[in-house]
Order: structure tokens, then sequence, then C-alpha cells
């Protein structure tokens, strides 16, 4: 790994971060950063304090203490949806769809962000409005298209298998064409079909349309296939932060996911 | 004389000019290309396919599903005297690295990154590949090899090829005459590796132009290309008779929403494997088990009256003026949204083939109004055997000869055939070319069947599948296996029984028909394995397997088939496993040795056997299952005649 990073590599980074929750520390001192166009993961076994960190780039959670920067910029106190309109979309991971909606309108919610008619032409359809939609609904049949969800476009995502709908989130969040996509356990519940598939998705993103991602992940095996850099965390602890094939070799990882007491 | 498919080409592009020649879903909306632009595509690839190296007499192979620019590269392969040679998209590197290697393919034309990974493995291993064309370029930008080219970029590479040399192609055209080859057609092939079976212009042309004017195919026609390229079906119906009726072929946006595309088109002409009617029927009938009471009271209503008069209806015959009118309402208010459902509002002319089809499938769209016919074909034969003319469908025969072709019964009740359409050789397989086709040009199909008394061909069984039992008796398992597979329950069947004493069944259960039944009726199950050992879902198939018995104790030459055991198999027959074809067509030989533990125990007391599979996944992963399977014993019933 190169150590000489230029500033502007830089898309995200965060310093010394600190949450907790009344007497309850969720995160200690956490420092990494996120360099543009890489595949970053964020591991650790459960309660490692994965998916607060995810809550507190998206802006969700606030930290009692510590910086964030994102795309050269000193954040301030922000509401996950300001931080959406700077280009940081997400999944979850229990799906957070809207289930009674088709594949193709929680794409187009999706893009949401990206609109600018006024709610009484979208309303009416007329001018601008129209000419936007249909250029969203363009943007949308790509992903469709890229995530090979032809067959679902009109299928409420209720219906669907689990499989299919953490692939729909993952459309809806490539949707809004984000600077940063953050992936909350992607392959959480899937089978080994379904988690090759995806593998291959966020490869593709990253790949094709230069996302730059960020993704939490519980299956070692996968991160370590499909990401750049991986930082692991342990009971609100960063315990390492390098190459997948050197966090492997980490005699501390590896006790700390076999589970070695803490004393 | 246009006897060649590039000269038809540029023939329709005058001809049909402004009409659609092709379409395509793309991101949820149809593209047309006309005759003219579909032309002019073809010739910018040719040219393109020229400045590579590529020239006359050089095998092109093709590799992926339905996309409009694969079927370009079939008409721009044949317009520089080449061969294309579609491939299988579902095919395993191993298969693609055969056919690749015995055609000695210079190019390969494949769709995505998908097939593009499959040639790659295979490529440092045949020798011959110069150079990929890939269509979709999705994932591979960061394939950086030379030899790897957009097919947008070979159209470019084609524009200044032409203009440097604007007689080229044109001349390449003039050069190319009916007895060129036209293409080769890999057949998936129920045992051994597979048989390139070659067919020039005339071949498919001739027959082709035969076919459609017996059904009188126009331009205007529409046609839904959803079948796998490579088999010679497709080749005829989506390019064959496309070129010589000008009609149109569309592609559907995958294969997973063909459902939804067939709505949007309308087809006017249609082919299908039985599977697909028996999966549509089966469709129908689970939703409507699900449709309000009212509706579903309409629905049982109607099909009776559908059943008792719609046949005649569409053959012409004679029904009473009641009748008529009752058929006319059914048709507002069921057939025409059932058919819209099905996308079948607009069909003249269906046809299926493959395997025989139910009688009670066949009858309820008949009925309905949907013109099915049944047609009896080889890709040896570039399609046409035998088909049904107008007026003249039986759910049990596959038809009168087709025009210009000959058809025989040996002394041994095999079918043989002579006609224009029958293939030149197998590719570099002269010893399989003489035992298939005689001096004479007669055909031997394999198949045994017999003429009716109408003059309409029966077909039986795979002749060399006819056996007997230990007690003499004839045994045809096709033809038992298909009886059961009418059953909706049932998805697939194989029979076992030659040299034995008795003959026994091991099943498939189809697990949309059983997983909705199990549902209905509170059987809760996780996997294909559980419901399938289900003693309820055993109970169910022994009485269908029973209904059998008791149809086959009523005929005089298969009553000694009849079925004594069966047993449910813990696992899906697959083509990836090798068990079944491509096309879904049960290889018994490797069935045989896969399962002979179960087979031992057909022919023993057991009544339960342990078996461990080895399946592979779609990934290419292998992985085994096992289980406890249980034998059952059923009733079967006295002869009603003696044998004869």
């Amino acid at each position: 790994m190169q150590d000489t990073v230029r500033e502007d590599d830089i898309l995200l980074e965060v310093r010394n971060i600190s949450l907790s929750f009344g007497g309850v520390t969720a995160l200690e001192n956490i420092s990494f950063d996120i360099r543009r166009g890489e595949v970053r993961a964020i591991i650790g076994p459960n309660g490692a304090g994965k998916s607060s960190m995810l809550n507190v780039i998206n802006g969700f959670y606030h930290p009692q203490e510590g910086e964030i920067w994102f795309d050269g910029k000193l954040r301030h106190h922000m509401k996950p949806h300001q931080v959406a309109r700077l280009g940081i979309a997400r999944t979850f991971q229990n799906i957070a769809l809207f289930k009674g909606m088709s594949t193709l309108d929680n794409l187009m919610t999706g893009r949401l962000i990206n609109m600018h008619a006024n709610l009484f032409s979208q309303v009416a359809w007329i001018g601008p409005a129209q000419r936007e939609e249909i250029e969203h609904r363009q943007k949308v049949e790509e992903i469709i298209d890229f995530l090979k969800i032809q067959s679902i476009r009109k299928t409420p995502v209720g219906k669907l298998p689990y499989g299919m709908q953490k692939r729909v989130e993952l459309g809806r969040a490539l949707a809004a064409e984000s600077k940063l996509l953050l992936l909350d356990e992607p392959m959480a519940g899937m089978n080994l079909e379904e988690k090759e598939d995806m593998c291959r998705f966020v490869l593709d993103v990253n790949e094709q349309f230069g996302t730059t991602i960020a993704l939490i992940e519980h299956d070692m095996g996968v991160v370590m296939d499909i990401s750049n850099r991986v930082v692991v965390l342990d009971y609100g602890k960063k315990l390492a932060d390098s190459s997948p094939d050197e966090v492997r070799n980490n005699p501390e990882v590896i006790d700390a996911y076999l589970g070695v007491s803490h004393d | 004389m246009n006897d060649t498919f590039p000269k038809l080409l540029v023939h329709n592009a005058r001809q049909f000019a402004d009409r659609p020649a092709i379409r395509e879903k793309d991101l949820g909306i149809w593209q047309t290309w006309s005759w003219q632009e579909m032309h002019d595509e073809i010739i910018d690839f040719a040219n393109g396919l020229a400045s590579l190296g590529f020239k006359r007499g050089d095998k092109l192979a093709i590799i992926g599903t339905n996309r409009h620019r694969l079927y370009w590269g079939i008409c721009a392969t044949q317009c520089l005297g080449g061969v294309p040679v579609p491939v299988y998209a579902d095919s395993v590197t191993e298969e693609l690295r055969y056919v690749l290697e015995h055609a000695e393919a210079s190019i390969v034309l494949a769709e995505d990154q998908e097939q593009v990974d499959k040639v790659l493995e295979v490529k440092q291993d045949v020798s011959h590949v110069t150079d990929i064309v890939y269509d979709d370029t999705r994932g591979l930008k960061d394939y950086l090899e030379s030899f790897l080219h957009d097919f947008a970029e070979v159209q470019e590479r084609g524009k200044k090829h032409a203009k440097d040399y604007p007689d080229f192609l044109g001349q390449e055209i003039e050069k190319g005459q009916g007895s060129d080859t036209a293409i080769i057609l890999y057949t998936s092939g129920t045992t051994g590796k597979p048989k390139g079976v070659v067919l020039t212009h005339d071949n498919v042309l001739i027959t082709s132009l035969n076919s459609a004017r017996e059904d009188r195919l126009t331009e205007k026609e529409d046609m839904l290309s959803y079948l796998p390229l490579a088999w010679v079906g497709d080749h005829i119906f989506s390019y064959g008779q496309a070129y010589v009726t000008g009609m149109c072929s569309n592609c559907p946006e995958s294969q997973a929403t063909v459902h939804w595309d067939i709505r949007e088109i309308g087809p006017t002409y249609y082919f299908a494997p039985p599977r697909v009617f028996e999966q549509l029927l089966t469709n129908v009938m689970i939703r409507m088990e699900d449709a309000s009471r009212l509706k579903q009271r309409l629905f049982h209503y109607f099909m009776g009256v559908a059943k008792r008069c719609g046949t005649d209806i569409l053959d012409g015959n004679p029904v009473s003026l009641m009748d008529r009118i009752t058929y006319k309402l059914g048709d507002m208010l069921v057939y025409a949204p059932l058919k819209n459902t099905m996308g079948f509002s607009c069909i003249r002319v269906a046809y299926t083939a493959g395997e025989a089809i139910g009688p009670e499938i066949f009858d309820f769209f008949r009925s309905l109004g949907v013109n099915i016919k049944q047609l009896y074909g080889q890709t040896e034969a570039a399609v046409f055997i035998t088909a049904q003319p107008d007026g003249e469908v039986y759910a049990d025969t596959v038809g009168k000869p087709s025009p210009e072709v000959e058809v025989k019964i040996t002394d041994d009740g095999e079918v043989i055939y002579k006609s224009p359409g029958v293939f030149q050789c197998y590719y570099k397989n002269d010893e399989a070319t003489r035992e298939t086709k005689n001096e004479e040009g007669w055909v031997m199909t394999g198949d045994a069947g017999y003429f009716d008394d109408k003059g309409h061909l029966k077909i039986i069984d795979r002749a060399k599948d006819v056996g007997k039992l230990t007690n003499g008796a004839l045994f045809a398992p096709k033809y038992i296996e298909n009886k059961l597979k009418f059953f909706p329950e049932i998805k697939e069947a194989v029979a076992l029984g030659r040299d034995m004493d008795y003959a026994s069944m091991i099943v498939n259960i189809d697990l949309d028909a059983v997983g909705n039944w199990a549902e209905r009726n509170n059987i809760p199950y996780s996997s294909y394995q559980e419901l399938a050992a289900h003693p309820r879902v055993y109970e169910m198939i022994k009485a269908n397997i029973e209904q059998v018995n008791r149809d086959l104790s009523e005929d005089p030459v298969l009553s000694d088939c009849q079925i004594h055991r069966f047993l449910i198999l813990h696992k899906e027959l697959d083509a990836d496993d090798g068990e079944l074809t491509r096309t879904r067509k049960v290889r018994r030989r490797i069935i045989a040795e896969k399962y002979e533990i179960l087979i031992n125990a057909f022919y023993s007391d057991a009544t339960q056997c342990r078996i461990s599979t080895e399946v592979t996944f779609e990934d290419g992963k292998k992985g085994t299952i096992d289980g406890d399977i249980r034998i059952e014993n059923t009733e079967t019933y006295k002869p009603l005649k003696a044998a004869s």
C-alpha cells in the first residue's frame, strides 16, 4: 500500500470519532479514510460498531467527538437527507424498501434528490416535470438493465425473494448517483449463488460507474475477495487497517473472530 | 434468383425497405430496425469482419441468447461466404471448447462478459480463434486484450473498409451460391459428443419457403425469437422464414421477461415446445384457484362451452347457432382476456414439436381459438418432415409429410425421409453421416412410428429405446413417460424396464404445481427434497400412476407396460448434471449409470434406498445431495384385451 496519498484522493475521512449511548461506548477514537474509486470494507464481529460507524457517516448518529471530512470539506452537524444530497447513498442491513411499490417506483424514489421540478408541475406532469421524469426513467432503466432485474420491473417488491430485494435496494442507492455508496451487509442472509451475484454487481458498480464503495460485511471471505482495503473494528475500537492479505494474517483479527476472551 | 440469405437481404432491403425486420426491447422500450436499416448494419459488420481477415470458408462461432446483433452476425458471416456456428448460450466451457475446436472457428461473436469469459478460458487451447467480438460492453472496459473488439467498433472498421474497397462486399455476396454451406448446427445429442449438422443455403431456404407457403406466412407476421439460437427451429423460424417472407422477429428483453414481452408484441406466428404450453396451462389453473368465486364459475362454465364447440369453430366444422352465440359471449368474457394475458391474442399459426403434447393441453388452447398445430422435424431435415395442415389437427399425430418431403416406414418400423432440406453431412464425421443417410439420400430418424388411416404420421418412441420386457411384451418408455407427464404435478418421468420383469418409474414432481397444492393444504416444506418425500405427495403421484395403468390396460399392444413400482427422486433432473440434454430430453444411459442403486432397488424387495448424488450448481461448483428415497408399489390392472 502506498503511504503517500494525495490530499484530493481522499473522498471521506473520519478523525477521532467517539460515539456513546448513555454509558455504552459504541465507537472509541476511530480514524480512517476512504479513497476515491476504491472498495473499502469495514469488518468486525457482532456488536463491533460497524453499523454505528455507517450511521455516523450517513448522518443518522452524531458522534460526541471527532470530525468528518467529505470531499475536502469539514462536515458539520447534518441530517441524513442533507448528507444524501451531498452525495452519500446507502442500503440497509434489514432492507428498507417500499414494499407495496414496484421495483421501478422504488428505483425512481432513489432519483428524488436529483429532481427539481416543483410539486405543482409534477402533479400536472407538464413541461419541465415531464421532461425530467423521462430523463430519470432513462437512468433508472439503465440501472435495471445493469442489475438484470428487467423481469421484476413491475412487481411489487414485497413479493420478491430476499436476494432480489437486496438487489433492488442496491439499485435504489445507485439511482441516487452518489459519490460514496455505503452498503450495510449487502450479502447477509444470502445463499452462495446470490452472494456471488452480489459480489459481481458491487465490483461492476465500482468499475463501470467509478463509484467509491464502503461496505460492512460479516462474511470475511467475501470481503477479502472484493475490497482494496479493510478496516477491522472490535468492541468499538479499531483493530487493524490495511490490505486484505495483511488483515487476514493479523493475529489480533484472528483472535477477535475466533473469540479469544477479553480481559 | 435469390438463392442465398445475403442476396435475400439485399432484395428485402429494396422490397420491404421500411417494414420492421427485427425488434429488441432495450431499456424498457422496443427498438425497431427496418429491413433497410438492418441491411446497412449487417453490411457494415460484414465489412468489419473482412477487415479482421475473415474470408470465404472461415467459421464464425456465435454464443449468446437472442440478441439482434447475433442474428446480424449470422447474415454478415454468410455475406463473406463464411459459415456461422451458433453455440448454446448455457454451454459449459467444456462444450464450448469442443465446438470451437471441432468447427475450427476463427472469430467468436459473444453476447456479453459472461460469454467472453468462457471463450477466454478456452482460447489458448483452441488455436484457430484469432478474434473475439462482443455485443454488450458491460463489465468489459478493463479487458485490454487486443483481439477483443466491440461490435460497434468492428462496424466502424467496416465503414472504413467499405470506403477503401467499395465493390468488395457486393462481389462477395454475388459469389455465393445455393449449394454453399449456410450454417453448421451442433445437435445437443442424447449420446456422445455433439455432431455438427451442415446445412446449405438451399436446405434452409427451400424448406423455409415451402413451409411459409403452406401456412401463407407474409411480411406482416410477427414472430417471437426466444428459443436458443443454436437450435435448428429458431434458425428456421426466426431467420430462414423471416428472410423468405420479410416478417419481423422480436427479441425479448431477457430470457426472464419473455412472459411479459410476448404480451406486448402479440405475435401472429409462434413456436413453443409442449412444456411451454403445459406451463401456461398450469399457471392459468393455479391462478384461477385464487380468483373470486364469480370468476371461477364463469371460467368453468365457458371452458365447458369451449370444450364442446371451440375446436370445431376453429376448424370450420358445422356448429349450431346457439353454440356459436354462447362461444362468442365466452370469447368476450373469458377467452379473449385469457389469450391476452398469455400474449396469444393475435396468433394465426402456432406450432409445437419436440415431444408429445398432452391431449388436454392441446385441446385447451385450440378450444380457445389458438391455432396450435404439431409438426415433426429434425436438425438433419432443416426442421420440416411432417406438419399438420389447417383443419386436420389431432393431438396424437404429427401430421402429413411437408411439401416436397417423402416419408417411408422401414420394415423395422423406423421412420425415414428424403427432402430438399436433407443435410449435407455431419461436419468431419463421415462415419456418422453414413450411418444416418444412405446413398439415395434417405435419412433415418431413429424414431419408431406408423401412418394411421388418415394418412397422418404417429410417433411412438425412439426406435432404439423401444425394447422388450422379459415376457417378450413391447416396452415403450417414452410413451408411458409422456402419459405421466400430462399430469400437471409431474414434471419429469423416467421409465425403466427394458429386459426386466416389469416397468418402474422415477418421477420428478413439478415444484410450482405441487408447491401450490402444498400451500393450499397446509403442508410445510423447505425444499424440493422435503416436498418430494412427503407421504401425501407420494399418495397423489401414486393415484396418477394408477390412472395411467388403467389407460394402459386398455391398450392392446402396451398393456404389459403398466408401472409396478415408482419413486420420487430427491433432486430435479438437470442439464447441468448431464441428466437431461440442453433441450431437456432425458439421457437414459447417464441416468441408468448414476442411479444404478435405485434401479437395483426397484427390482428387489427394498422399500427404501439411500443415495448420495453429485450436483453441479449454476456457477460450476459441485456439491452432493443425499437422502433416503422411498419406493412404493402401485396397483396394476388386468388387460381388457389380450395382447395381440
